[in-house]
């Protein structure tokens, strides 16, 4: 529950005002992925080592002889972000404790989009998140392989157009639901889990403090609103991902030890999906029943992440 | 960009210059661009906060602006702004 | 030079010795048969606090390329082993790796790849790396596993070189092989390779990024600086196999000859093999076929120049290819080793014998076979030796 109605009207004294995402990448106007890569560095701080899976936000960001990242940053290739930022860990790790570098911590960190952390980058992310190694995943959720030009992931939302998942005459468009990462991720045992939106950046800023400070694995899926997948007008960005919030479709929570807790307020009714739906070009082809499908599957994964939130205590509290 | 050899390559194609893409100004790319009416402003900083690339930044009295070098006019500080003291005004 | 004592060891448990004495930072190994017994015993040693090593048990022989790699752009000293199905899993990252002049070190246990699935030895894991801008150096025989290994992180690290360095070990005929062999002691290989000094890593002191993508107007260039690295590399790699010799009294050569003066035919051989081809090469002169052995150890950089010079006089060479490359009527040493000698005045008729694959034991009676067949012949040939039909 917020108390403050105007909270966030007092942002430049909460943010971290040094930007280490520089102007100057081709992201497309409006990108909610780097306004989202933008924020988790503000979160993050200098003191770490960025290990990017290919994707839009390492090809807008890094095309030789230039670089927007203000960190050290290293991109290796699709699948293996993960496994690169772990490598990074151990090499830190070692380095330390050897004393060839000062014993200062510096913080490994992965970043994918959907495509690199959910279907090709599945085996590397859960490697590392079984290994327990003291380093972060987020992923920018833009729910398709935006980078090389819309296909689908198996974040794509169902119903939408993607290039591989398009509507015709013997199609409906994306015919599966999102793969539940933050679950999977909880199920590895992971402290940390939480899910982020660009559209509330002090809590995503928050999760990605939280994050840094575990020891240990964390993971944070984010909400990338992608205007030019999306089919939608560049100046919706932030409103797209308060829509998903308020219509149920994504939710903002962490899991801190099994515990799940919403950590932004939904509206109590929620909004009906097609405030979100209509304004997306990926769903106008939706007709009302595969609208009223979605609409009810939707209230049932609010249902099912509240059986989480209500019912499921925190690991320690299991152990008593 | 200009013809470099192999040999001006640096070792593991490595780029020593963080932030370095200020050198490639996007504000090219737009049509639109952000005018702020500072008799609206009351100075909250969302439009900072939410702007993709940074590029919005604070005078000394408070009052915003968009780097115009880096501006993409995506419009998104326009439609956030609460008191609605930014208006998207066509470039040319 | 001092008499050292001699041990008797599985060569894959003196491969993970020699690993264990060059202050590893980071190991990060998948186990694949024959290769098993490398990431085996260095656990161990790690586990036993013998080396000071971080030992990464990833999930696949791709995270454990790709956990090299970040390890090694951080500055820390990496290590892997792999083969066949495994070093086929990696190769996405082997270009990438070298590209990046990360001076990784990678044991090679050589073991064919599917189709069909055969867990014994053969070269057809490490043809499809040719082009992957990897140092390659053969080894024949556990001593040498032993000394390629610890010279592995000096060539690699040679701020001349910076590129990644395989040891090829064949599959089970050396890795599970006991054979008597000497360790130098940690003093002296402490005196030998010098901690890792990279010229730029990741650290938030200086932050720089790794891993650029480039378009049309540098990637020809990159390229260029990629095939100039590993060509100079040999000059690094004969300065490091001097100084090894000094220190220790065994010599390396890129090739390698035996008994070579006045030969009519030289049998070519890489690998294990070469051990046996010598026994072969005193079988066939006793026979009074006029033969000699030409080794290749150094298989990239190719040695051209030394080739030339080995070959120089030969009428014919029988070029031994533990792997096939299949439509072009000529296996891989085969075909680099023709295409190097193209150029030359003087040309020997090259017969081509691919054999061994799949862990076929090739004997000395075998070796003298093909070398009197080879001595008669009188054109190119292209043979899968021992296959019927």
């Amino acid at each position: 529950m917020s108390i403050v109605k105007n909270f966030d009207l007092y942002a430049p004294r909460l943010i971290d005002k040094v930007e280490r995402l520089a102007a100057g990448h081709t992201a497309c106007a409006g990108c909610g992925e780097a306004l989202a890569a933008r924020l988790v560095m503000k979160g993050l701080g200098g003191d770490a080592i960025v290990s990017c899976a290919t994707g839009c936000l390492e090809i807008t960001t890094s095309r030789y002889p230039t670089t927007a990242w203000e960190v050290p940053w290293i991109h290796v290739a699709f699948e293996n972000a993960a496994a690169v930022a772990s490598g990074v860990e151990a090499g830190i790790k070692a380095l330390r404790r050897k004393g060839r570098i000062p014993d200062r911590d510096i913080k490994s960190v992965s970043m994918a989009g959907d495509g690199g952390t959910a279907d090709i980058g599945l085996q590397a992310l859960s490697g590392v998140m079984e290994r327990g190694h003291d380093m972060f995943h987020v992923c920018f959720d833009n729910e398709a392989y935006m980078n090389t030009g819309i296909q689908r992931s198996s974040q794509t939302p169902f119903g939408a157009w993607s290039t591989t998942s398009p509507p015709g005459a013997v199609s409906f468009g994306q015919r599966t639901w999102k793969k539940n990462i933050p679950e999977i991720m909880v199920a590895h045992n992971v402290s940390y889990v939480a899910t982020a939106c660009p559209s509330y950046p002090l809590d995503l800023i928050r999760k990605v403090e939280k994050a840094r400070k575990v020891e240990g694995p964390a993971y944070i899926h984010c909400l990338a609103v992608c205007p030019t997948g999306w089919r939608m007008d560049s100046s919706l960005t932030i409103k797209m991902g308060r829509l998903a919030l308020e219509t149920g479709i994504f939710s903002l929570y962490e899991v801190e030890n099994g515990k799940y807790r919403i950590t932004v307020d939904m509206p109590n009714p929620l909004r009906p999906v097609q405030d979100y739906l209509k304004l997306q070009g990926r769903f106008r082809h939706l007709t009302p029943d595969r609208i009223e499908e979605m609409q009810a599957r939707v209230n049932l994964e609010i249902k099912k992440l509240m059986n989480k939130v209500d019912k499921l205590p925190s690991w320690p509290d299991l152990t008593e | 960009m200009a013809a470099v050899t192999w040999q001006e390559i640096s070792q593991g194609n490595i780029v020593l210059t963080p932030g370095s893409t200020k050198g490639y100004h996007t504000g090219g790319w737009r049509s639109l661009r952000p005018v702020w009416d500072n008799s609206k402003c009351i100075k909250c900083g969302i439009c900072y906060v939410y702007c993709p690339e940074g590029c919005v930044s604070q005078d000394e009295d408070g009052y915003f602006m968009a780097d115009l070098d880096y501006c993409k006019g995506c419009g998104i500080c326009a439609h956030e702004c609460w008191p609605g003291a930014i208006e998207m005004v066509e470039e040319g | 030079m001092a008499k050292r004592k001699r041990i008797g060891m599985e060569v894959a448990l003196a491969a993970a010795e020699a690993v264990g004495m060059c202050n590893v930072d980071v190991a990060a190994v998948y186990p694949i048969t024959p290769q098993s017994h490398i990431a085996e015993h260095l656990s161990d040693l790690v586990a036993d606090g013998k080396t000071d090593t971080e030992y990464v048990t990833v999930e696949s022989e791709h995270s454990s390329m790709s956990v090299c790699i970040g390890a090694s752009a951080t500055g820390a000293r990496a290590y892997t082993a792999t083969c066949s199905q495994g070093l086929m899993l990696m190769h996405e990252l082997l270009p990438i790796a070298s590209a990046m002049r990360l001076p990784i070190v990678m044991s090679v246990a050589n073991r064919p790849v599917n189709a069909p699935l055969n867990i014994l030895s053969d070269h057809s894991d490490i043809m499809p790396q040719r082009d992957s801008g990897w140092i390659v150096i053969f080894s024949e025989n556990g001593q040498e596993v032993i000394d390629l290994t610890l010279m592995a992180y000096r060539i690699a690290e040679d701020k001349d070189v910076m590129l990644p360095v395989i040891i090829g070990i064949d599959g089970f005929i050396l890795t599970h092989m006991v054979e008597p062999m000497e360790f130098p002691d940690q003093k002296e290989v402490d005196a030998f390779l010098p901690p890792y000094r990279p010229y730029a890593t990741l650290h938030p002191d200086k932050p720089l990024t790794m891993g650029a993508f480039a378009m049309p107007d540098f990637f020809p260039q990159m390229m260029k600086a990629k095939d100039m690295a590993l060509l100079n590399s040999k000059k690094t790699i004969l300065r490091v196999w001097d100084e090894w010799e000094k220190r220790f009294g065994r010599r390396y050569r890129p090739v390698e000859t035996y008994r070579t003066e006045g030969a009519e035919v030289l049998l070519v051989t890489m690998g294990s093999m070469s051990e046996t081809a010598e026994l072969a090469v005193d079988e066939l002169k006793d026979k009074g076929v006029s033969a000699g052995l030409v080794k290749i150890r150094l298989w990239r950089p190719f040695p051209s120049d030394e080739l030339k010079a080995a070959v120089k006089g030969a009428r014919v060479l029988a070029v031994m290819d533990r792997a096939v490359s299949p439509g072009m009527r000529g296996a891989p040493v085969f075909t680099d080793v023709k295409a190097a000698l193209y150029s030359e005045d003087s040309r020997p008729i090259i017969v081509n014998y691919v054999m061994g694959l799949g862990g076929v034991d090739v004997t000395v009676g075998d070796f003298v076979k093909m070398g009197e067949k080879a001595a008669k012949a009188k054109k190119e040939e292209y043979e899968f030796y021992g296959v019927m039909g």
